[in-house]
């Protein structure tokens, strides 16, 4: 199996992603986040297409840096941000926290490296062009089921989201 | 330089979330702390992409359901947020303990 595209783009889509992902939770002002998490998205979808999944990218770039983002913008504008702004941005545990964190991290690098051997080699040989309609089929005859269950669970947070946002009628 | 292997996205994955988990347990601002949270839903979406390249496309179903979760979590996470703004003008995390004693 050929790459779609050389080594180059997955180093250069996976260095983009972690550094804005880092600069996401650095950043003092909500904004700069909100606009590098958009960045981290897109070469995350980048990364999916390297990956023979364009229907994710296209799901990734569509509901994610499309529709969860313009949700997170529009929620920074309403809540008032100058003060936080002039405030301290990491808690008082945060030493703890970034150590058990890079535990974590350092923990799943010893399981990838030492069980490496369990992965297959060879790529699936699949028909790329025939992507979207799998996915469908699978969507709509496998996880049928579970398709309905997730609509019912979009209809449940929107009246959540509607009750929780609105003001109090007394 | 040497082909790139599932080995290769799992570590992206990996370090996506770890630091989506120093964002959670560090960060003061609740907007902060739920883009983390997104970025930690990604990661794991990168990993099942990743692993429907090697066996099925079972996988990409999956990471659009998490999509969805995805969605539905930062509505909910959001409303929260301005219920609870509007009750106490802030965002910050260690000022959210009326349940603490």
């Amino acid at each position: 199996m050929t790459p779609i595209a050389p080594t180059f783009f997955f180093y250069f889509l996976s260095a983009i992603a972690v550094i804005s992902a880092i600069l996401v939770i650095t950043r003092k002002n909500p904004v700069h986040s909100a606009l590098s998490l958009i960045v981290t998205l897109l070469s995350l979808a980048g990364l999916y297409l390297m990956l023979y999944a364009p229907f994710v990218t296209g799901v990734q770039i569509i509901v994610y840096a499309g529709g969860i983002m313009v949700l997170f913008l529009f929620v920074i504008m309403l809540v008032n941000i100058e003060r936080a702004m002039k405030e301290e941005e990491f808690n008082k545990q945060w030493i703890a926290g970034t150590v058990a964190s890079l535990i974590l991290g350092s923990l799943f690098l010893a399981v990838y490296i030492r069980g490496r051997a369990i992965f297959p080699a060879q790529f699936m040989q699949a028909p790329e062009q025939m992507n979207t309609q799998q996915v469908g089929m699978l969507i709509f005859q496998n996880y049928l089921l579970p398709f309905e269950i997730a609509s019912l669970l979009l209809l449940v947070a929107i009246v959540g989201a509607v009750v929780m946002a609105k003001k109090r009628i007394s | 330089m040497a082909p790139i292997t599932t080995l290769h996205y799992l570590v992206v994955a990996a370090a996506l979330f770890v630091i989506g988990t120093v964002g959670v347990l560090t960060r003061r601002n609740v907007v902060i702390i739920l883009m983390s949270i997104e970025l930690i839903l990604n990661a794991v979406n990168l990993n099942l992409v990743a692993f429907s390249r090697l066996y099925n496309l079972q996988g990409q179903v999956f990471s659009i359901f998490v999509i969805t979760d995805a969605a539905a979590e930062a509505a909910v996470g959001l409303g929260i947020l301005i219920a609870f703004f509007r009750n106490k003008e802030t965002v910050n995390v260690d000022e959210v303990d009326l349940l603490k004693w």
